[in-house]
């Protein structure tokens, strides 16, 4: 009898998930097509209806298939990478203040991304394939150095020290940044400081193509162990009771985490607190369980990202607003609010 | 009522002299630390892309010949970058000393709590909107800016359930950075004044002018001044608030006077030099190791060895490439990040 009401709210709670979810996929094509209507020039929705059946005029077809659709499908990708990648450190961490940015990965990768940008000889010839990899290197390397900072020996890795370590490590790692965009020449500064700050600059299709098998790949991979971050949630102990082998699986997922982010940093800069906020936004929606956590975040990060996008190519036309800048303006005062109140 | 007052007199000294403190090693410190610094401040002086000798730079000072190139370049350019370096390092060491000791925080620093953040932003919007605005009105903001900041990690922190621990500090102060060096990003990028910013942020000396000295003094002095007199205070406060009240403190004065003089010194020392942080966190933890825990010796041992780390800063940042400079800021942060991260470590209560 007892197992029939157990097996029903399982159920309805995936009922619940899947509404959310779908909601929140609407959502995001509503922005999407307000996005591919808004820009510097102005298309109404019947011309964007048009172009995309391919009889718009050229210069119509150019702003959109050359430079606003990447730009919005890659602002979607990075939403959705970041914010899994949260979702995923929040999960291993079992704290709730974990974000790439936060932990200093971004600016890890950030860091590696911009020495390439500032002395390759020419940035619009930078192999683009490769930007995604070094930034990778970049995270990992800083990861690996924020994790060793916080061992303890007896008393393995805590989330406070974690958290303590990555924040002076970003510290460190942005002031070795500073000091190389003032070496490196005024005109790629500019590119620099505006990268920087979180905006899309890598908004070609050859972005979306370089960004697309991290995301790809790792996210279906991360959901199919949703049920071992579900397990690592109730504790050390506890998982390797229950037979789960911790510190393996414990890696893989920072692993994953760590690739997605690097990418993401890789074509958007640094973006922060995307991967603090969705997590916790779709935590409120749909519960702590993984296997609905991690989509529902994933949608969450990709409209919060979008939106904020159209936000800043509107807002104060010509001049864009970095994405990074817009999401922080959203995202600062919603982690102040997180940790107003959090117990300690 | 005298009786009363005096024993209450002798119950604080009593408190005080408890305290492990170290009043010789403080006067070495100081005069050492003065000796050094004048030291450091000569050798600044004379180093850079025109080399000037000694004798010249005494004869500058002392006998000023404005037909001399050299003597301009002296009384012009470098001066007022040593004495503003000595300055705004004495500021930012003494208010990371008296924030440590007020809220007997580890981690307190201008730069952590969002003070540097904040000053930052609103002297961003003033060069972005205000752009007339003379150097003491451009202070003045500064301050009302380090005050904002400030008061909105401190409300952060003070909202939540279970109070004002070092980690929702360090956290709200991490986020309050954040938010406002993305607004000011924002505003540099829509206003095309980031390179204007962009040095300043990171952290130099070297657009010091007489002229701000000379705004800046008087406030960077008086501040300093009164925290000596708040010492003794600051001592009992940083023994707990209970203790400090059953000797007779009142805390919340004390506390808020104590503010005003951390955002005066915090506030000023950016509009000089940019936001430059962990000058206040190191100081103030190895002035307490070398001198102990009574804040009439922290306070002036901080203000000395602050303005020797920013000097030797300077004159670092001015020798690794010239003739670029690297911004004073990373560098000092280069030396604070590890050991911001010995404190996290070591620190053993609920951080």
């Amino acid at each position: 009898m007892k197992s029939v009401p157990a097996l029903s709210t399982d159920r309805l709670r995936a009922r619940h998930g899947a509404i959310v979810m779908s909601i929140l996929g609407i959502l995001i094509i509503g922005v999407f097509i307000v996005s591919m209507n808004t820009g510097y020039i102005r298309l109404s929705p019947l011309e964007v209806l048009k172009t995309l059946f391919g009889m718009g005029t050229d210069q119509q077809s150019l702003i959109l298939f050359g430079f606003r659709l990447p730009r919005i499908v890659i602002s979607v990708l990075v939403g959705v990478g970041l914010a899994v990648s949260g979702c995923i450190l929040q999960g291993v961490s079992r704290n709730a203040l974990a974000d790439p940015g936060i932990l200093g990965i971004n600016a890890g990768s950030g860091l590696m991304v911009m020495i390439f940008i500032g002395f390759y000889k020419d940035t619009a010839g930078a192999p683009v394939f490769m930007l995604p990899v070094l930034a990778f290197i970049g995270a990992s390397a800083t990861a690996a150095l924020i994790y060793v900072l916080a061992y303890k020996r007896h008393e393995g890795i805590s989330p406070i020290r974690l958290l303590f370590n990555g924040i002076a490590v970003a510290a460190g790692i942005s002031a070795v940044t500073i000091v190389l965009t003032l070496i490196i020449d005024p005109v790629k500064y500019q590119f620099v400081a505006t990268w920087l700050a979180g905006s899309i600059w890598g908004s070609t299709w050859k972005h979306v193509l370089a960004l697309l098998p991290w995301i790809v790949i790792l996210i279906p991979f991360v959901i199919y162990k949703a049920k071992v971050m579900n397990i690592l949630n109730l504790g050390d102990q506890l998982a390797t009771g229950l037979g789960t082998s911790v510190e393996r699986e414990r890696m893989k997922l920072i692993g994953a985490s760590v690739g997605i982010a690097g990418a993401c940093v890789a074509v958007s800069g640094g973006i922060g607190f995307v991967g603090l906020i969705a997590p916790h936004l779709a935590n409120r929606l749909v519960g702590p369980k993984h296997q609905l956590l991690l989509p529902t975040s994933a949608l969450t990060g990709g409209l919060l990202v979008i939106v904020a996008d159209t936000i800043g190519r509107t807002i104060l036309q010509p001049t864009e607003i970095p994405t990074g800048v817009v999401v922080a303006v959203i995202g600062a005062p919603f982690f102040l609010y997180l940790l107003a109140k959090s117990r300690s | 009522m005298l009786a009363v007052s005096n024993k209450q007199k002798d119950s604080t000294d009593a408190a005080t002299s408890q305290l492990r403190s170290r009043p010789a090693a403080a006067s070495v410190i100081i005069i050492g630390g003065l000796v050094g610094l004048a030291l450091a401040m000569a050798l600044s002086v004379t180093f850079g892309a025109a080399d000037i000798s000694f004798d010249m730079v005494w004869k500058a000072v002392f006998a000023f010949n404005p037909d001399i190139t050299q003597h301009q370049i002296i009384q012009e350019l470098r001066l007022p970058r040593v004495i503003g370096g000595a300055m705004v390092g004495a500021s930012f060491a003494v208010a990371g000393a008296l924030m440590q000791g007020m809220t007997r925080n580890p981690m307190a620093d201008s730069g952590l709590l969002g003070l540097n953040a904040g000053a930052g932003l609103v002297i961003t919007l003033c060069f972005a909107f205000l752009p007339g605005l003379s150097f003491n009105q451009l202070i003045l903001f500064a301050f009302i800016g380090a005050g904002l900041g400030a008061g909105l990690v401190f409300g952060v922190g003070s909202l939540s359930r279970g109070g004002l621990t070092p980690v929702r500090l360090v956290l709200a102060g991490a986020a309050v950075s954040a938010l406002f060096g993305a607004l000011s990003e924002g505003v540099a990028l829509h206003y095309n004044i980031g390179q204007n910013l962009a040095f300043w942020y990171a952290g130099g000396l070297a657009g010091t002018k007489w002229f701000q000295l000379k705004v800046m003094l008087p406030w960077i002095i008086g501040a300093l001044i009164a925290s000596m007199m708040l010492s003794r205070s600051i001592t009992l406060l940083s023994l707990g608030d209970e203790i400090a009240a059953g000797l007779g403190q009142r805390t919340r004065t004390i506390k808020f006077a104590g503010t005003i003089i951390v955002l005066i010194l915090a506030g000023s020392a950016v509009a000089v030099v940019g936001a430059v942080g962990f000058v206040g966190l190191i100081i103030p933890h190895l002035t307490r190791f070398l001198v102990g825990v009574n804040y009439r010796w922290i306070i002036p041992c901080s203000a000395v060895l602050g303005s020797l780390l920013v000097v030797l800063a300077d004159l670092t940042a001015r020798m690794i490439r010239p003739p670029y400079e690297t911004p004073i800021g990373a560098l000092i942060a280069l030396i604070g990040v590890p050991f911001f991260m010995y404190l996290a470590r070591k620190e053993r209560r609920a951080l």
